[in-house]
Parts: structure tokens; C-alpha cells; sequence
């Protein structure tokens, strides 16, 4: 542990933290909007720029890393000049339509354009205007609410190992972008829109759904498979507009296409609710004890009149480790077959 | 009598674009002819040489008859005949197509070490600059001296990086030596961007083998067993002479396995800059080299400590690396004995705009700022007035001709708010519209930010925004404040160099010509009568003769009048072109 001071407050960090990873830990809040402590850190936003003392410069805290006795300071007035100054910039060329935005509430510019009082702006001027590409199903990509922080970019190539996307173009003109600026044609698992600090990633199926403040949150697991992420549901009134996870979590807040995306299912009116038995053709809805005796009658009848290996067991990767494992003793053990098999390895 | 005869024909860009190539021919073709073959050939030799720096008088040719040399300028395919007949042949000097006083004013206060060897050897011939003392400081530094001996006579040289920043070469190497890491890299960096900048071209295409014993002896210094040169793919000549140095160099085994069959492997690989001005800073070459999108990164780690595919690596500048065996050759206190107290050797300057000898310079450090432009660069064009000198480049500032005492080194130039940089040196006179001249860097810088970090990308934006509609006019009380605001918090809040320096020529600009930024708000004036919104013509009806000049020069009809009667301009349809302003020989038209 090396012993740093941060705003005249001593504390202990492990070496290689960075000052904001250190800052976090001990409560001292530094205003950033390109870091994620998931992500490696990119330095580009320039808000969480703190002093060191002996340093000529003011450095950015998410990228450099703490030494034994540094004395950083992290909220000054030249300080405070440079971060208003560049939430200025940022909201000198974006629409600020937060009154119809789906991310106000949730939008990390909005709180900062909040916590420094920007009203009127300096700086208006050209704004960059790009025509919305959108035909894929499940992302909305509103480019000028971008502010390039590069989460998105990130995620895809660091986490998910996809690459769909980068920044092409420079400067004022530089935007994230699929290859050959072509509409988005990924995996779709929305890590992206996960990061997005403002609303130019939404997940399509949420427009228009209620407002942030309407959403009640609900935890929950995941139905997809036996990974078990954790999902929180986003529920208005009761109906699921959209899931998102913690970062605390065992999945670390990363979900696929379909934890993200699948939950249109839940209301859907061809969703089974109960058992259906099959009976001259037709299938017909009963309770779960009917449905469990007639199981059980059955797989009787066939072992004792062909034996138990004419009877196989398919397990499926939607269940847990735990399930699959009762499955196959059930199948051993209770019918006495070894005929079981899982569909995960077809 | 027996006559040694040497013809040196100029094949820089410069050269070759005043056609060079085609000189170079009809040398050849005459030198052919009957007769003169017999006369002369035996004994003549003739090569390309690189630029010598004074591109203005293109294409330079020198003939060397028995030690005594003469340089001719302006030289066309049609006027080699009579070189080779009068001259070659005849032994007599065709004295009105040689260079005049001026050429040698232009050279005498100039100092090379750098551009020793541009201009006399063959950029294409290894034995030509090995004839001149080419590759002996590497036979030196590998059999005589180790590594650490090496880095300290670097380091005794006083030699600082010739990119810009200044840091000096020594130091550098010495933390490269002690970085650890299995492997290190050693970059020259010849991604030489900033507009009106061609040192480290001419330096490459000139005298590539310099580079690369430069590179080699900085390899030895710090144990890299690999090196790129990063050059621009927009220097086709210079990277073609590269790939050729490179290939000769390896032939003779001063590249590849145990260079001079000692324990030193060093080899060289060409990347390609697709021309993002971006890629010049070090962190942003690197992703660049590694096939990443061209953005730097945050420093630390420096790259000295993790640099290229995340090993200890060294980034020197073309000029720098150029310097080093003319320093090895000579010795530390040659080099420490020219310039100043902080700042040692020589710089080389691209001399540019309003000078009368625009062309590429080496003087030694210190050189009084006046010394360059009246006497190398011969003074202002057209006998107007200096009114400001730029330097650095898009990152650097104006010096005020009240200034013109201020000498030519890293202290002083950061003293008047300007900076060295790579050596841009652009010449401004009282035609000049400084607020125009920092829009134009800023349109650059503007255009030049990757966009990673939030103050250079719509900073540089917003300030070009102001400059833009001062310059139209449209400027508002409290811009000059709003200007230089924000300069000082992009300046102070961006990730790299670029932004960093990218506010300075607005912020010298306005510390020296803070009137001209008011004429312009205010009172809706231009002083030096540049920017076009400002303008207006009119004809002084006393003046005109009614020649009808003008109006046939006008694109858009908006003067009319009948011949030999006083003109009359049409404000409504004027577009300021000025087509009339310069065609008028009576001065009849105004301009205010």
C-alpha cells in the first residue's frame, strides 16, 4: 500500500491505481464521462482533470496512476474553470432537446450541464448534423448526441471483442461509426447503449416507453440460459420497457442480445402460461399436477413395458448447473438409463 | 590538358518540379555528343544532389572544372547546350545565367551541419556519402566506444530534439539505456506536418544515409534491435530514397545481423503516415504503427517507458537523428561550441512567405531573428515593410518586427510567447492581416484535431467560429476576452501537443496586434485591407481615365461607364474580388 493525499485527506491505495480509481474508493468524487472502471482508460473527456503538487500541468486522474507521497487536489477554481469550460463546449454542439429525450434523468451530461449551472452558453455555433441510419432492430444511434467519450468503441473491442464499430473522420467532424459508415450490423448485445453517458445509443424497443423517473427497478435473473446474469428490469406500471444490469454483479453488468433485448416475450400472447396435454389431437390446458401425473404415468408405462433405455432424457442449456444435475440423476437413477444428453453439445 | 570536371544538377522536390529531370537528360544527351564525348567524358562525372535549400532558384546546377566550382540558376533543358559547349568544352563561364551576389549573401551567414552533405552528394549513391566521411562515425561509435560512451558525447553535444519540443537527445537515450524491456524500438519520426515545413523532406530526399547512420549509432546507444522511420506518404521521393538507402546500406552490413561484425543487429522498416498531422505526436505515431486509429494517449507511461507494442521505445525527430554522426564525427565540443548557453548546433529554418530568398536555411542558434530576414532571406518583398514573423508552425506565434532582435533559440523564442517547433519561419508584412493569419493556423489545427479529447475538438472549432466572424465583420464586443478565455482553458485542458499549442497564434496575435482585432469589431476595418468582407472598392473619379480596363476585368459587370468618361462601381453586385484594384494603372480604384 502506498500512502497518497488527496485533498488534504491522507489515504492508503494499492499501487497501480490510478488517482480516480483511488478517489472513487475513498469517496472524493471526481467528475468524469469517458472513464468506466471496467474499461481501460482513455483520457479523453478532460473533466477529471485534478493538480499534483510539483506537476506543472493539470493531468487527468482516470490515466495516471499514483506514487508514494503524491498530493493531488481535485476540485479548484482553475480547475472548475477548465470542466465548466468543457461541459460548455460539449452542450455548444448538442441538440439539448432534453424535454423529449428518452435519456433525460439518466443522462450524465444533463447532471453535469446541472452541477455547473449552464444556462446560457459562450460557445454556440455550428452544430454537427447527421442523418439517422437505423434499420437494424434493436439500437437507435442518434450521432449528434455523441460527445465521442468512446465507451461504446471500447466495450465492443475490450469486452465483447467485436470491433463494430470505431471513430472515423477527425476533429469536430470525428463520429463512431460501423465500417464504411454502413448501418449497424453486430451482435447487437448492447454493451454500447449500456455505456452511453447521453442518449445518442437507446435501446429501440424503450422509445417512448415513460420517462426515467417513472421506471421502478426490479432484480432479477436472467431466463436465457444457465449463466444466471443478473438483469434489472425497468418496469412501468407493469410492463417491462427495458433491463439493464449492475455492475456489481456476477455478469459485471454485461448482458447479451438476448437478456438485453428479449423481454418482448413476456407479454407476448402466444406465451404458455400452463401445461397444455394433448387429447384427440387437440392440445388443452391443465393444471401442473395434471401435467406432472400424466408424465409420470407415462415414462411407468413405457419402462416397464420396453425397458428403460427406450427412453432417453435432452436437457437444456436454459437450465442451471444445479438443474441439469438433477436431470441427469433423475434419468440414472429414477428411469435407469444412461441414455441422457444435453443440447448444448449438438 | 586534362580536366577533372564535376556537374551537379538539383533533384529535390524543388528541382525536379523546376525540372530537373529534364536538365539532367540533356546534360546527359550533350555530354554524348560528338566530340565533346571524346573531350570530356573520361574525366567528367556527373549525379543528382539533393536540395541545397534555395529552391526559389531551381534548377541549380554546379560545375566543378578543377576544383573551381560555378553555380548556375534558373537552369532550363534548353540552355544546357550552351553550358556544356561554352563551359565544359570551352572553359569559359556563361556569366549571365550563373548565380549572382545574392545567392552568396543567401549562404554566407548560414552554418551546415545538417545540410553539409544536401546539395554534394548523390542521395541515391551510398559511396558518394561514404566518400564524404559517410558511415565513419559508425565504424567509430561500434569499434571505439560503448554505448553509455556513446549516449554522453550525445549528451555533451547539448543536442535538444529538432521536432519541436526541445528535450534534449542525450537524456532521452540515457532513460531509453536504463528502461528495461526485453526488446526497444527507436523511431524517426519524419511525419513533418505543419504547413510550410519541408526540413526533414529535403534532409531525407538529400542525404537519406545521414538519417540512417543517425538511426544506427542511436540503436547501438540503446540496444534497439528494431527501428521504423514514420514518414509521410505525401513525400513519394523521400521515402523512394529511403527504401534505396536502406537497401544499400544492408548490402554493405550497416543494417541487419552484426553490423560491422560486431554484436549489434539493427534493422529499419519504412511505415507510411496517411497524412493525419496527429500522427507527429509520439503517442499518436505509435497507434498509427501498431495499425490503431491515429489518437495519442495520455502520458505517463512515457514511451520511453512503454512505447511501441508496449516495449521501452525512442522517438527522434529526422533533424535530430541527421545531426548525431556529424556530432560523433566531430566531436561534443564542436557541436557545444556553436549556439547559445542552453540551446548548441544549428537549426534549420523553411524560410517562407513575405522574403525576398524564401528557401530552407541551417544557421547556428542565437542568430539574431533580423540577421535571417535581411540578410539570408535578402528582406521584404517589394521593399514593404516587416511587420511579423511566424514561427513554429500551427503551434507556435508572432514576433512583432519591434522584436526583430530576438535571437534564434528555445529560451528566447518561448520569451516572445513563439516556440522553435520543427522550424517553420514564415515572413509577414504590413499586407498581412494578423487576425486572417490566425484564422488560417486555426482552420489547420481545427482540421488537424483526431477529436479525441472534448477542448481540442470543439475548442479549436469555436475559436476558428469567433476568428471567422471577426474577420467578416460580424464580430461582437468582449470576442477578444471570449478569445482569449477559452485559448487558455483549451491550452490548458487538452490531451496532447496539438491542442495544447493550438490557441498560441491567437493568443501572440493578439498580445502584439490586439488593434487590429479592434478595427476589426468596432470599427468594421481591416488595417492591412485582407479581409474581403471588410473591403470596400470604389472608383476615385478624378483618377479615372475611363480606360474601360476594370470593366472588362470584372466578373461580375458591377462597373460600368462609358470610354474616356469616370467609371462608376456598383456596390450592390461588387464581390471584392479585386481583379479591378489590380488591374487599374491609374490607382483609380480605392480600397478601404
Amino acid at each position: 500500500m502506498i500512502k497518497i493525499i488527496i485533498n488534504g485527506k491522507q489515504i492508503k491505495v494499492q499501487p497501480d491505481t490510478t488517482i480516480l480509481d483511488a478517489a472513487r474508493r475513498n469517496d472524493i468524487y471526481i467528475p468524469t464521462i469517458c472513464d468506466d472502471p471496467r474499461l481501460e482508460p482513455y483520457g479523453g473527456c478532460r473533466l477529471c482533470l485534478v493538480q499534483i503538487k510539483g506537476m506543472p500541468r493539470l493531468v487527468s486522474a482516470c490515466t495516471t496512476p499514483v506514487t508514494e507521497g503524491m498530493e493531488v487536489e481535485t476540485t479548484n477554481d482553475q480547475i472548475e474553470r477548465q470542466r465548466r469550460t468543457i461541459v460548455e463546449l460539449l452542450l455548444s454542439d448538442h441538440p439539448n432537446d432534453c424535454m423529449v429525450c428518452e435519456k433525460a434523468g439518466d443522462c450524465t451530461l444533463q447532471e453535469l450541464a446541472y452541477f455547473y449551472d449552464l444556462r446560457a452558453n459562450r460557445f454556440y455555433g455550428e452544430r454537427r448534423q447527421y442523418t439517422k441510419k437505423d434499420l437494424n432492430p434493436f439500437i437507435q444511434r442518434d450521432m449528434e448526441k455523441c460527445i465521442l467519450c468512446g465507451k461504446c468503441v471500447r466495450v465492443c473491442e475490450e469486452v465483447q471483442g467485436v470491433g463494430a464499430i470505431d471513430i472515423s473522420s477527425r476533429g469536430f467532424t470525428a463520429k463512431v461509426t460501423p465500417p464504411f459508415e454502413k448501418d449497424l450490423d453486430c451482435e447487437f448485445c448492447g454493451q454500447c447503449v449500456s455505456l452511453c453517458p447521453t442518449g445518442a445509443l437507446m435501446g429501440k424497443e424503450a422509445l417512448g416507453r415513460g420517462r426515467q423517473k417513472d421506471v421502478r427497478k426490479v432484480e432479477t435473473i436472467c431466463p436465457y440460459c444457465g449463466c444466471g446474469c443478473n438483469l434489472t428490469l425497468h418496469v412501468n406500471r407493469d410492463e417491462v420497457v427495458s433491463v439493464s444490469s449492475r455492475p456489481d454483479t456476477v455478469n459485471e453488468g454485461w448482458l447479451c442480445v438476448k437478456g438485453r433485448f428479449g423481454y418482448n416475450f413476456i407479454k407476448s400472447p402466444d406465451r404458455l402460461k400452463t401445461p397444455l396435454i394433448k387429447k384427440d389431437g387437440v392440445f388443452v390446458e391443465a393444471s401442473w399436477d395434471e401435467a406432472f401425473q400424466y408424465v409420470a404415468d407415462r415414462l411407468i408405462a413405457i419402462k416397464e413395458k420396453n425397458g428403460p433405455d427406450a427412453i432417453a432424457g435432452l436437457s437444456s442449456a436454459r437450465c442451471t448447473n444445479e438443474e441439469n444435475y438433477l436431470f441427469q440423476k433423475f434419468i440414472r437413477a429414477g428411469i435407469g438409463t444412461n441414455n441422457v444428453d444435453h443440447c448444448a453439445r449438438y | 590538358m586534362k580536366k577533372d570536371i564535376s556537374i551537379k544538377v538539383c533533384m529535390g522536390t524543388g528541382g525536379i518540379a523546376a525540372g530537373g529531370v529534364e536538365v539532367m537528360s540533356s546534360f546527359e544527351k550533350a555530354l554524348a555528343g560528338a566530340g565533346i564525348k571524346a573531350a570530356v567524358q573520361k574525366n567528367c562525372s556527373m549525379h543528382k544532389v539533393g536540395c541545397r535549400g534555395f529552391c526559389a532558384r531551381d534548377v541549380l546546377v554546379d560545375v566543378t572544372i578543377n576544383g573551381t566550382k560555378a553555380t548556375y540558376q534558373y537552369i532550363k533543358a534548353d540552355m544546357v547546350e550552351r553550358i556544356v559547349a561554352d563551359h565544359i568544352v570551352g572553359g569559359a563561364p556563361v556569366d549571365e545565367w550563373l548565380v549572382k551576389d545574392d545567392y552568396h549573401t543567401f549562404h554566407d551567414k548560414q552554418v551546415k551541419v545538417v545540410l553539409s552533405d544536401c546539395g554534394e552528394v548523390d542521395p541515391e549513391d551510398i559511396d558518394s556519402y561514404i566518400s564524404r566521411g559517410g558511415y565513419e562515425a559508425t565504424k567509430k561509435v561500434l569499434t571505439t566506444m560503448t554505448p553509455q560512451e556513446t549516449i554522453d558525447v550525445i549528451k555533451a553535444s547539448g543536442l535538444r530534439g529538432r521536432g519541436g519540443a526541445g528535450f534534449p537527445t542525450g537524456v532521452k537515450w540515457d532513460m531509453a539505456i536504463k528502461a528495461p524491456g526485453p526488446v526497444k524500438y527507436l523511431i524517426c519520426n519524419a511525419d513533418e506536418g505543419d504547413p510550410g515545413a519541408f526540413m526533414d523532406r529535403s534532409v531525407v530526399e538529400g542525404n537519406p544515409h545521414a538519417v540512417l547512420e543517425g538511426m544506427i549509432i542511436g540503436a547501438y546507444a540503446i540496444g534497439a534491435p528494431y527501428g521504423y522511420v514514420y514518414i509521410r506518404a505525401e513525400y513519394p521521393l523521400a521515402v523512394e530514397r529511403l527504401h534505396l538507402a536502406i537497401k544499400q546500406a544492408k548490402e554493405r552490413g550497416f543494417l541487419g545481423k552484426k553490423i560491422l561484425g560486431k554484436d549489434l543487429d539493427f534493422d529499419i522498416k519504412v511505415k507510411l503516415g496517411a497524412g493525419a498531422f496527429v500522427c507527429g505526436e509520439e503517442t499518436a505515431l505509435i497507434a498509427s504503427i501498431e495499425g490503431k486509429r491515429g489518437q495519442p494517449r495520455a502520458k505517463p507511461p512515457f514511451p520511453v517507458q512503454k512505447g511501441l507494442w508496449g516495449y521501452p521505445t525512442i522517438i527522434n525527430n529526422v533533424e535530430t537523428l541527421a545531426n548525431v554522426p556529424y556530432i560523433m564525427r566531430k566531436g561534443a565540443a564542436w557541436y557545444a561550441g556553436m549556439g547559445t548557453e542552453k540551446s548548441k548546433g544549428t537549426k534549420v529554418f523553411a524560410l517562407t512567405g513575405k522574403i525576398l530568398n524564401s528557401g530552407l536555411i541551417e544557421v547556428p542558434m542565437g542568430i539574431p531573428l533580423k540577421e535571417v530576414i535581411y540578410d539570408i532571406g535578402g528582406g521584404i518583398e517589394g521593399g514593404r515593410k516587416l511587420k511579423a514573423v511566424q514561427t513554429g508552425g500551427p503551434s507556435g506565434g508572432c514576433i512583432p518586427s519591434s522584436m526583430a532582435d530576438t535571437t534564434l533559440d528555445y529560451e528566447s523564442l518561448g520569451k516572445v510567447g513563439s516556440i522553435m517547433g520543427s522550424g517553420g519561419m514564415v515572413v509577414l508584412d504590413e499586407t498581412d492581416c494578423m487576425v486572417n493569419i490566425a484564422k488560417y493556423f486555426l482552420e489547420f489545427t481545427k482540421s488537424e484535431s483526431c477529436g479525441k479529447c472534448i477542448p481540442c475538438r470543439v475548442g479549436t472549432k469555436r475559436l476558428l467560429e469567433i476568428l471567422t466572424r471577426i474577420t467578416e465583420g460580424k464580430g461582437r464586443e468582449g470576442d477578444i476576452d471570449l478569445l482569449e478565455t477559452l485559448s487558455s482553458d483549451v491550452k490548458t485542458s487538452s490531451l496532447c501537443g496539438l491542442g495544447q499549442s493550438a490557441p498560441n497564434p491567437v493568443l501572440s496575435t493578439i498580445r502584439y496586434y490586439r488593434d487590429e482585432y479592434e478595427a476589426h469589431i468596432r470599427d468594421k476595418r481591416c488595417p492591412a485591407g485582407v479581409c474581403k468582407d471588410l473591403l470596400t472598392y470604389s472608383i476615385i473619379a478624378e483618377a479615372c481615365k475611363g480606360c474601360t480596363a476594370c470593366t472588362r476585368v470584372c466578373p461580375t459587370g458591377a462597373i460600368t461607364g462609358e470610354k474616356k468618361k469616370p467609371h462608376v462601381l456598383n456596390q450592390d453586385l461588387c464581390i471584392k474580388c479585386g481583379a479591378c484594384f489590380e488591374t487599374c494603372k491609374f490607382k483609380a480604384i480605392r480600397k478601404v
